[in-house]
């Protein structure tokens, strides 16, 4: 794993910090409320963690989420930032409007199946259609934390509630979906295996548009019991990552010291480098038509197919369309937002 | 031969001239390309500057069915629908003979000859018209013999009521400013109509129009175009909408403007982004995501909408994020009649979303309050931190007023309460719901602020002082009263009550929005009726003082609202228990827009009852 951190600590004592100057501790937020050992609290680690490791100024994060227990967590991130805990399953119509008045942000957002798979679906959808700037994680654990382990629509079919009840209906696949609504950027991940989790997030942070990640991410309380394919027995053992994967930030040197053909290198807009060591799976994430199939593939042989499914960055941003002015809108002076009053004299003769 | 007139005995054989004082009503078909014609006749007519207000009565349809546009002319400046037709132009085989059923003896009515209405009423006066062999004169292309025949009507009525011919083809180059060809063959057919009719018909009724002065310098604009002008100078930055008949028009309008007057000078790029959204539900997110992120953001709906954004109303309100939502309201419930007008979402929209909230609303009357109140929204919502509400509808957005020309703002914009990077330098923190002034407005900052205590956390569950989360009663109670207080000190910010004390008056007439323009005539006519009255014209909720007082000094007020249940008269009701014995109400709510009759009849009925 490459070291992002520049700063070594002096003499062992005072705690590393990052380009900013900026310890560890920095990045996190108020202790976590969630049930001990819950999913959630371990892919809150690692934002924080690739936040801090990235050197990402805490003030020009914005975190959002919808309700659940995992829209919970951007509490336990980033107290520096700006957070945004909004209505159930309608995150994304926020973190736009935030956008539209602020595109220099970074923008997280942390939802759950639940919150994005039912309610929220048709927000999901059209974030991702419009190309958001945005990292969208997805807290997966197949069940209502909050309200008590009831089935979401992620749930496979013949999982189990604890007390027994066979889920029947189709499980609604978010990376399948977002592949086939023109999402750039599309990851699946384990709550279980931080190292993949924590590239992916710095990956998903490079990219210019929506990136989701959908993370299984099991709860304890509900869902972690035999019979449940997202507990973190079951998900361990179908979990089949794609790669290996390694993050490369802009402001690193590449080192090339691997063999021909082992590893897939993407470059990313802002010049960082998303390495993908190959595990025998030959694996193209730029196909999304063997994205699909491999998607497919998976539910079909009830594996978890983990790492980065898919990636495109031709598609252009939300950002990018809407043709803004380099500053962010929020910071318009008077003068640049109320128009002269030739202006108003000029529609005022058009209507005599 | 038998007459199908409601009452044909007072047909009277006046030949008395009537000046500059009726209403024309132009019966076609939806989607036939009328609208322009009947825009320059109200043009031609307003350009001799006569007082004219046109209303689009159509259906929730694009081609094909039923339309009628009304122009009301009248030299006193009555500018309310007119309940009488005195001048039918029935263009529209479909309903021809309801039209004409409807119209009063005496009354005017212009038609083809082929649909042979002289037949079925003799009580009024028929100027009757080979429309088909005039379009044949006026072109050979048989589509656009269809859309002439629109405007060889204009010159028939043009001639019967002698509106000056220069007039109508100032009014025809206006509407296809640009389009040579298109000018020339609508003047062209316009004179076939007015010489036809000059040759041919023998004028025998007494209206006609009479060159005045009182439109000078005056603007002819559609509300929902008045509130566009208004949010673009307010500054707005974020546009997020989702089309619904009668709003639509706004933000179309709108961009419109944004896209001629808020480009970078040297970059031509943007300083204003526009969504258009899945929904209402996401509209109004995206505004208030805009609003929290520092924007001025606003979105603009009807009723169905306005369903639709009700949690996240709440959520607003109760996080304290500024964003302004038009509501141009139609008639409901569900679809009910979306091409109608009314005041019925008064009470659902005051009280938007689920628990203790209550939203403060803003109630244009005029085109010129669409302008002022969008500005003034913006203003309040920022500084109060709040969703703020401005509810026009149907006649007051989508149909065409006269007005003064609008007024360039005198006071700069007014962004509240927002703490900078230098601020929080100086007091070294902030507690983002701590209530340091006393009014119950608190201090926020923005995302992206570069300071380590800048950030703050915005929840819709229940928070303390410092915005963090917190169930404790105490908290809860010190977060809600001071929204009470905050709602209290809106009373000093939102628009005052606009009243017409009458010293002589023992009643009082309490109305707001469109239903203005009505109360104007009616207490002219109530006068005639030795009735005086006062008047008091709400333009915001929350009450303000003087509209209990208004009531308390008054032996009965009259509450004239459109809407069937009697919202306003039912707030008033519950803010001022001790004042109910003196309200009385009127209410309209058959989808047209109230007109005065109607209300003076009301009044009137209601005094004799009492009596
Ligand atoms: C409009 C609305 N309906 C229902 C709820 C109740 N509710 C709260 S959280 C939740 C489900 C959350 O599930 P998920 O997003 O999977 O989050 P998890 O708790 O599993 O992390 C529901 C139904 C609500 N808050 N708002
Ligand atoms: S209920 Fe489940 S999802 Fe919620 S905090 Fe507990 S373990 Fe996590
Ligand atoms: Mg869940």
């Amino acid at each position: 794993m490459v070291q992002e951190v520049t700063s070594p600590s002096p003499a062992g004592k005072a705690p590393q910090t990052n380009k900013l100057g900026l310890t560890l501790a920095d990045y996190k937020g108020s202790p976590s409320t969630l049930c001990d050992g819950c999913g959630h609290d371990a892919i809150t680690s690692q934002i924080i963690k690739a936040f801090w490791e990235l050197s990402i100024e805490p003030h020009q994060v914005a975190k959002l989420s919808g309700i659940g227990c995992s829209s919970k967590t951007p509490a336990y991130f980033l107290s520096r930032s700006h957070g945004f805990n909004s209505v159930h399953g309608r995150m994304p119509s926020v973190a736009t409007g935030a956008h539209m008045a602020n595109h220099k942000l970074y923008m997280v957002g942390v939802s759950g199946d639940g919150d994005t798979a039912s309610i929220g679906l048709g927000q999901f959808g059209h974030l991702i259609r419009r190309n958001v700037p945005m990292i969208y994680i997805v807290e997966n654990n197949g069940v209502y934390g909050l309200t008590k382990g009831q089935f979401s629509a992620t749930a496979d079919v013949g999982s189990t509630l604890k007390d027994g009840t066979v889920n029947r209906q189709t499980a609604i696949d978010l990376c399948g979906l977002a592949i086939e609504l023109g999402c750039g950027f599309v990851a699946r991940s384990f709550a279980g295996d931080p190292k993949q989790l924590v590239a992916l997030i710095k990956a998903a942070l490079a990219h210019e548009g929506t990136a989701l990640l959908d993370v299984i991410s099991p709860c304890v309380t509900f869902n972690n019991h035999e019979g449940s394919t997202k507990s973190y027995k079951h998900a361990k053992e179908v979990d089949r990552p794609l790669h290996e994967l390694g993050f490369i930030p802009f402001y690193e040197q590449i080192t090339v010291d691997y063999e021909p053909g082992t590893v897939q290198d993407v470059e990313m807009h802002d010049g960082s480098h998303l390495r993908l060591k190959k595990l025998g799976l030959d694996y193209n994430p730029t196909d999304r038509f063997a994205a699909d199939r491999a998607i497919h593939q998976s539910h079909k042989d009830g594996t978890l197919l983990t790492g980065l499914l898919y990636i495109d960055q031709e598609t252009p941003s939300f950002t990018k369309l809407a043709n803004l002015v380099d500053k962010p809108l929020s910071s318009l002076t008077p003068n640049e937002l109320r128009p002269p009053k030739e202006a108003l004299d000029e529609i005022m003769a058009s209507l005599t | 031969m038998k007459t199908l007139a409601r009452d044909s005995k007072d047909m009277t054989e006046d030949k008395k001239l009537i000046v500059n004082d009726f209403s024309i009503h132009v019966a076609t078909v939806n989607g036939s390309g009328s609208q322009s014609s009947n825009t320059v006749l109200l043009r031609s007519i307003f350009q001799m500057g006569i007082p004219v207000s046109g209303k689009n009565l159509f259906p929730s349809n694009i081609m094909g069915l039923p339309t009628w546009f009304t122009i009301r002319v009248n030299k006193d400046g009555y500018i309310a629908r007119k309940k009488e037709v005195d001048i039918l132009v029935a263009m529209n085989p479909q309903t021809a003979v309801e039209d004409i059923k409807d119209l009063r003896p005496g009354a005017v009515c212009v038609s083809p000859v082929e649909l042979n209405l002289d037949k079925i009423r003799d009580d009024v006066k028929h100027y009757v018209v080979p429309f088909g062999e005039l379009a044949n004169k006026a072109s050979d292309n048989v589509k656009l013999k269809k859309l002439l025949t629109n405007i060889i009507y204009v010159g028939v009525v043009a001639e019967l009521l002698d509106i000056d011919q220069k007039e109508i083809d100032k009014a025809i180059e206006r509407q296809f400013e640009g389009k040579a060809k298109a000018i020339d063959l609508n003047v062209r057919a316009a004179t076939i109509g007015r010489e036809w009719a000059r040759e041919n018909l023998k004028k025998e009724d007494p209206y006609r129009v009479e060159r005045l002065d009182l439109t000078k310098g005056k603007i002819i604009i559609d509300g929902n175009g008045a509130a566009a002008i208004g949010c673009m100078l307010a500054g707005v930055s974020v546009v997020t909408w989702y089309p619904i008949t009668p709003s639509s028009s706004l933000c179309e309008q709108l961009i419109d403007y944004l896209e001629k007057y808020r480009l970078d000078k040297e970059t031509g790029k943007r300083t204003f982004s526009v969504v258009q959204a899945e929904d209402e539900l996401a509209a109004v997110g995206m505004a208030l995501g805009a609003g929290w992120s520092g924007c001025r953001s606003m979105t603009s709906t009807s009723g169905p909408g306005i369903s639709l954004m009700s949690e996240f109303a709440g959520f607003g309100y109760f996080t304290e994020i500024p964003t302004v939502i038009f509501d141009v309201q139609r008639v409901g419930p569900s679809t009910g009649l979306p091409t109608r007008t009314s005041q019925g979402d008064l009470m659902s929209t005051y009280f938007l979303s689920h628990g203790d909230t209550k939203h403060v609303l803003l109630l244009p009357s005029s085109v010129e309050e669409c302008y002022e109140f969008a500005m003034k929204a913006f203003d309040l919502a920022e500084r109060m931190q709040t969703p703020v509400f401005v509810l026009s509808d149907l006649d007051l957005g989508m149909n065409q007023w006269m007005s003064d020309p609008f007024v360039y703002p005198t006071t700069p914009l007014d962004r509240g309460k927002v703490l900078s990077k230098e601020d929080l330098e100086k007091l070294g923190g902030f507690a983002r719901y701590k209530d340091v002034d006393g009014d119950g407005m608190t201090y926020r900052t923005l995302p992206g602020t570069a300071h380590p205590k800048a950030g703050y956390f915005v929840r819709g569950s229940g928070h303390n002082e410092n915005a963090a989360y917190s169930e404790r009663p105490e908290d809860y109670l010190y977060l809600m009263d001071r929204l009470k207080r905050k709602w209290e000190n809106a009373k000093k910010l939102v628009p005052a009550p606009v009243i017409d004390h009458n010293k002589d008056a023992k009643i009082g007439i309490l109305a707001f929005g469109s239903t203005h323009w009505a109360i104007l005539e009616t207490r002219d006519q109530l006068m005639k009726e030795k009735l005086p009255t006062s008047y008091c014209r709400v333009r915001a909720l929350p009450f303000t003082q003087s509209i209990p007082d208004f009531i308390e000094a008054h032996e009965q007020v009259y509450v004239v609202e459109q809407n069937r249940d009697g919202q306003m008269l039912d707030l008033l009701r519950m803010e001022f228990p001790h004042l109910t014995a003196k309200l009385r109400s009127v209410r309209h709510y058959n989808g047209l827009p109230v007109d005065a009759d109607f209300v003076t009849e009301h009044i009137l009925e209601q005094e004799r009852n009492a009596r």
